[in-house]
């Protein structure tokens, strides 16, 4: 009968939590598949209640409550926080940025605009044409 | 915190344009030229974006194993005031990790692929998190001096010409402030304290010295494809560069405490304003990067174990119906 002799090589940390766990150098796992991180929730963050929600970034999660911890935990870990909103990313809908020249003429229609409107030249002018000469 | 993406110089730096359109490179070049970002759907050279996903999935993997080395050290902080703010700063860490992750995932790699690439060793993370943190001292000169040159260099990738990375790192930036504030006073405590202190974290700034001098990568005239990757605003300063603004900056205030810098020949030269210094052991640079040091296999196994362990919590609240979606921005 023959032996089969594997020798592993035991982590030997200073860490005496690592220490204790005799892990193994060798240790193998499956790799991850896709979907084992979750998707991932658009993070909205309001700074003083009454302010607009900002995007700030993204969080991995499983359920909308779990994006909320996740997010208070990331984007909350500073400064002062009123509230945070989270929003699927599969639910957010966006123009394309190659459709931007639908928005091209949105500032030249002067018609919209308060500026749009001079009226002193004219009432100078009259004004002006009024006067006994 | 420790964003230094190493760059094989013996990649051919010839070639790597091979097959792009030149027309929509000059316009890409032309926006980067311009001041202006460049977003997560754009055109963009492959190259770019190789280049781009292995310096952020490279910095996102030095935040989790950078936060191993420390958080050895927090059941042993000395007073409860250090403990929470060790457990504060490796908690930062981890969330650097995150927000870096999600910024290459704008790029088109899944956060899975770069845990795999991590824990199977084809990714590589900043080469200081190889060495071990033998004493407190070890974990404060990391917390003041790692630190450090890791704001150097990502204040200056903030300025870069990926939108995702930069908004990333400005955010990473203002919470880095508090750890080089919180290293620094660390050390001044020992360096101002008994002769015991003095001496444990004078050993420890000599056992770090040669791996904070390679944390900026190699020497520039060892490095590989800079100049495009200088001209794409990918890199905003040469490793040499950096090392110098480094020294510049903090090797007056090492000696201000009265430690000594393990290097003989290091001064600043006052014809050059530069400082001169005996050049790092690139060889061992090489040989702990591509797993000869001290603590690379403690690192992956670690890191595997808490990916095992974890697995089935993440697989029991996995929603079967759910797609991904790569993030907007």
């Amino acid at each position: 009968m023959r032996l089969n002799i594997k020798i592993i090589t035991m982590i030997q940390s200073l860490d005496p939590r690592i220490a204790r766990e005799n892990i193994s150098e060798n240790n193998t796992i499956e790799p991850l598949t896709p979907m084992d991180n979750w998707e991932t929730y658009e993070v909205f963050h309001q700074k003083k209640r009454g302010d607009q929600h900002m995007h700030v970034g993204i969080v991995h999660a499983p359920n909308p409550e779990m994006a909320l911890l996740f997010g208070k935990d990331q984007y909350g870990r500073r400064g002062i926080t009123a509230n945070i909103w989270v929003v699927k990313t599969a639910n957010v809908f966006c123009t394309e940025y190659e459709d931007q020249d639908m928005f091209e003429t949105t500032p030249e229609k002067q018609y919209r605009e308060a500026g749009g409107y001079k009226v002193m030249d004219k009432i100078n002018k009259y004004k002006k044409a009024q006067k006994p000469a | 915190m420790y964003g230094n993406a190493y760059i094989d110089p013996n990649e051919k730096a010839n070639g790597i344009l091979a097959g792009e359109d030149s027309i929509k490179l000059q316009e890409f070049e032309d926006r980067i030229a311009r001041g202006e970002k460049i977003e997560p759907k754009d055109w963009m050279p492959k190259e770019y974006r190789k280049q781009l996903i292995r310096m952020i999935e490279q910095h996102g993997h030095s935040e989790i194993i950078g936060a191993l080395p420390e958080g050895t050290w927090i059941t042993r902080a000395p007073g409860f005031k250090r403990k929470m703010a060790l457990m504060a700063k490796v908690q930062d860490e981890v969330g650097h990790a995150q927000l870096l992750y999600s910024a290459a995932e704008t790029l088109g790699k899944s956060r899975e692929d770069m845990t795999n690439d991590l824990i199977t060793g084809k990714s590589k993370y900043s080469n200081v998190f190889n060495y071990p943190a033998f004493t407190w001292a070890d974990a404060c000169i990391i917390a003041w001096l790692i630190d450090a040159g890791a704001i150097i260099n990502q204040v200056a990738n903030a300025k870069g010409s990926y939108g995702p990375y930069c908004r990333a790192l400005d955010r990473i930036c203002t919470e880095e402030s508090f750890h080089l504030k919180y290293g620094h006073d660390n050390v001044v405590t020992l360096a101002t304290g008994t002769p015991i202190q003095r001496k444990m974290v004078q050993e420890a700034l000599t056992r770090w010295w040669p791996p904070i001098m390679h944390f900026f990568g190699p020497s520039d005239k060892l490095s590989g494809h800079t100049e495009i990757l200088m001209r794409w605003k990918v890199k905003m300063a040469t490793n040499d560069e950096m090392r110098q603004q480094f020294l510049n900056m903090y090797v007056p205030k090492i000696w201000d405490l009265g430690l000594t810098v393990p290097d003989v020949n290091l001064k600043k030269n006052e014809e050059t304003g530069k400082w001169d210094y005996t050049e790092p052991d690139w060889d061992e640079f090489k040989r702990v990067i591509n797993g000869g040091g001290p603590c690379n296999a403690e690192r992956l196994a670690v890191r595997r174990m808490a990916e095992e362990r974890g697995r089935w919590v993440r697989k029991a609240l996995l929603n079967k119906s759910e797609q991904y979606v790569a993030p907007l921005a």
